[in-house]
């Protein structure tokens, strides 16, 4: 019998665990009293330009040393130009107040002794897309980031979740946060996603089915064949999300996917074959019970947009926006906001609604495999004139790939922009940003109001349904271009 | 210093919208600084454009309750939005739910964010609808949120924040007091990778 199962109390045979009781117990430094959080010890701190400031600055006025900083890794993303060349030609940032946060960063950085990438570093992107690139991210950790999408990670098995500033701190001085234990919610994906239907629109449809706020509270984690067949690329995508179902975190189990993916990375465990024994532990035990479970069956999934305000306000790409009389009449009024700020009619379709940007980037849909899927359908066609197209890779290492691969020169003929690394008009706060009243089909994970510039507005969906759009110049259905 | 909150009354801002997100709360252009004053310019900056926004309503000038719709604070992490609804004047939140971050950031930096039952959040909401200037009282100590008739109801807050923000407690103090088990802990659990040490790169 090995130590994880084991009651660590008593020492005898356990009940079976989920993945995420495995975790949260071997990360325990405290257990939780009543009335007293947990101490809960983080392997991970990932750290940005935006969410950083403040806490180092409440380091230094307290007289504190960062406790850990070979556990910390920081990059530059959120308030970056993606303009070609910008970034990297020392100009840096097109507004003093973004430069402001990067000096800051790189002076905090140096003198705490923690690793950054900056603009000038072949390391550089989107932090949950250089994380798990590098092989910082790796099965059973626990990693934390001030920034929500941070449960990507959780798509190598690792327990991952967004904090705020103040818990930044917290980690950067004890490397612990004082955790309540979250409830588990199992999503369990029966059967294959079909031809034009990809992770994207797999976990539009799981937000639709739990609500924008189904998760709260929960860990989720994502198991059935549906999530197996998926590559990492894929499991990314689905974990990233989960937030916008109200969860901190999602997970899925490592299998010989992950540890291939994770095999030679640069960051990669040295004691290779030790790692991967411990990481193959790392699953829930048959018979585990979680607090909740939803099962879908992935064979019915449409390729996926969203019509309104949140990223449960979704439908199949060939649906109709919900009328007045299928809403709970207390929602009425959200909906309502919803309906006019997207200048849309309940009850209409959307497939065909001329739209005037598409959006490729974000730390959903910005890997080499979410540019691939785009190049497929950009491929010798052209983006639809009164279009404006964006490509943005979420590292210069995926960067670096597809233009290896030639599919830079794919969108470019195709009439689109190809941009440097970084978040860019997933939020507006670096200089991509949707003018007032445009409407866009985007593969980043949040539509609502103002989100990707002050009166834009968003459509989501996945990088197929994104270029075919481009192509067609307004909604379109991916599967009549495969 | 750490946050404290003993009680407050006053009246109740209604802005019963249902999953409103961190975005509009704070919008991203405002998170260009390295500081966390002056963000009360920020808060819901798009909507205050609108002059019928009901923030502009001379009745609820220093409000110090929201009393906001389900899941408020979805979506992104930032803390500013917590530290924006303090610098305009706000110390509690009363919502049928919170999302998580939110409500952890906000318990942090002594914004009082109390989920109410349905029942109570419908009564508040005609409360407001019938008398803007009605106040409420909230006591944290007895946990009671008091109606303008004088009815006390009881409401639960996560018991741990609740005792900070009584007496103060500085949770940052707290974690470095277990330096000790946190070095036993360190001890017992080597990591497989330390990020100031790459091999080399794969590209
Ligand atoms: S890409 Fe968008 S969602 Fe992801 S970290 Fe950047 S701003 Fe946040």
């Amino acid at each position: 019998m090995n130590a994880e199962q084991q009651d660590p109390a008593s020492g005898a045979a356990a009940e079976p665990s989920t993945l995420f009781d495995k975790i949260w117990r071997r990360h325990l430094v405290t257990e939780p009293e009543p009335g007293i959080p947990a101490t809960l010890y983080i392997d991970l701190h990932l750290l940005h330009e935006v969410t950083s400031p403040q806490a180092f600055s409440e380091i230094e006025r307290r007289g504190l040393e960062v406790r850990c900083p070979g556990r910390a890794v920081a990059t530059m993303d959120h308030s970056t130009p993606t303009l070609p060349g910008v970034g990297r030609s020392g100009l840096r940032v097109l507004d003093p107040r973004g430069a402001d946060q990067l000096d800051r960063l790189e002076t905090n950085c140096e003198r705490h002794g923690i690793p950054l990438f900056a603009l000038d570093d072949e390391r550089q992107g989107i932090v949950h897309v250089i994380g798990p690139e590098l092989g910082l991210t790796q099965p059973g950790m626990t990693i934390v980031c001030g920034d929500s999408h941070t449960s990507t990670h959780g798509a190598f098995g690792a327990l991952a979740f967004g904090i705020g500033s103040s818990e930044v701190t917290h980690v950067l001085a004890t490397q612990c946060l004082l955790q309540k234990r979250p409830r588990t919610l199992e999503v369990h994906v029966e059967g294959s996603l079909q031809k034009g239907a990809t992770a994207k629109d797999l976990i539009l449809a799981i937000i639709g089915r739990l609500g924008i706020d189904g998760g709260t509270g929960h860990v989720i984690e994502y198991t059935g064949q549906a999530i197996r067949e998926l590559d990492m690329e894929g499991r990314m995508t689905v974990c990233n999300m989960s937030i916008e179902a109200g969860a901190r975190a999602g997970l899925v189990e490592p299998d010989e996917t992950t540890f291939a993916y994770l095999e030679g990375r640069p960051y990669a465990p040295q004691a290779w074959q030790e790692a991967l024994a411990s990481w193959r532990e790392l699953s829930t035990d048959p018979g585990a019970i979680f607090d909740r479970r939803i099962v879908l069956d992935a064979s019915t999934i449409e390729p996926m947009i969203t019509w309104g305000t949140n990223p449960g306000m979704s439908m199949p790409v060939s649906g109709t926006i919900p009328s007045a009389a299928t809403v709970d009449p207390q929602s009425l009024p959200t909906m309502e906001k919803a309906w006019t700020y997207m200048a849309v009619q309940p009850g209409e379709a959307l497939l065909g609604r001329a739209i005037d940007v598409v959006f490729i980037g974000s730390c959903t849909n910005s890997r080499l495999s979410d540019l691939e899927a785009a190049a497929q359908v950009m491929q010798g066609r052209q983006v639809a004139s009164g279009v404006e197209m964006l490509v943005v890779p979420g590292s210069q290492a995926v960067r670096r790939e597809a233009e290896a691969l030639g599919l830079h020169e794919v969108f470019l003929a195709a009439g689109a922009q190809w941009r440097e690394a970084g978040c860019s008009m997933c939020l507006a706060m670096n200089g991509d940003r949707l003018a007032p009243g445009q409407l866009a089909v985007s593969t980043t994970n949040r539509n609502f109001e103002g989100r990707q510039g002050p009166g834009g507005r968003t459509i989501l969906a996945s990088p197929l349904t994104a270029a075919a759009s481009a192509v067609a110049g307004h909604v379109a259905d991916p599967r009549e271009l495969l | 210093m750490a946050p404290r909150f003993q009680s407050l009354s006053s009246c109740m801002v209604p802005l019963l919208i249902d999953d409103v997100d961190t975005d509009q709360i704070i919008p991203a252009e405002y998170l260009k600084i390295i500081g966390r004053e002056g963000l009360a310019e920020g808060l819901f900056a798009e909507w205050r454009r609108d002059p019928e926004c009901v923030l502009h309503r001379d009745v609820f000038r220093d409000a110090q309750v929201l009393l906001a719709g389900d899941n408020f604070g979805c979506g992104s992490s930032r803390e500013h939005a917590p530290w924006a609804l303090l610098d305009y004047g706000f110390r509690a939140v009363l919502s049928p739910c919170f999302a998580d971050i939110f409500r952890i950031n906000a318990l942090r930096n002594g914004l009082l964010a109390v989920a109410i039952d349905r029942p109570l959040h419908r009564q508040l909401a005609d409360i407001v609808e019938a008398d803007p200037c009605a106040e409420i009282t909230i006591d944290l100590k007895s946990s009671t949120l008091t109606l303008p008739d004088g009815t006390g109801v009881d409401f639960e807050v996560d018991p741990f924040a609740r005792r900070c923000l009584l007496e103060g407690i500085d949770q940052l103090g707290y974690l470095l007091r277990q330096a000790e088990q946190i070095a036993d802990y360190e001890s017992r659990h080597p990591p497989w990778t330390d990020s100031r040490q790459p091999k080399v790169l794969s590209s």
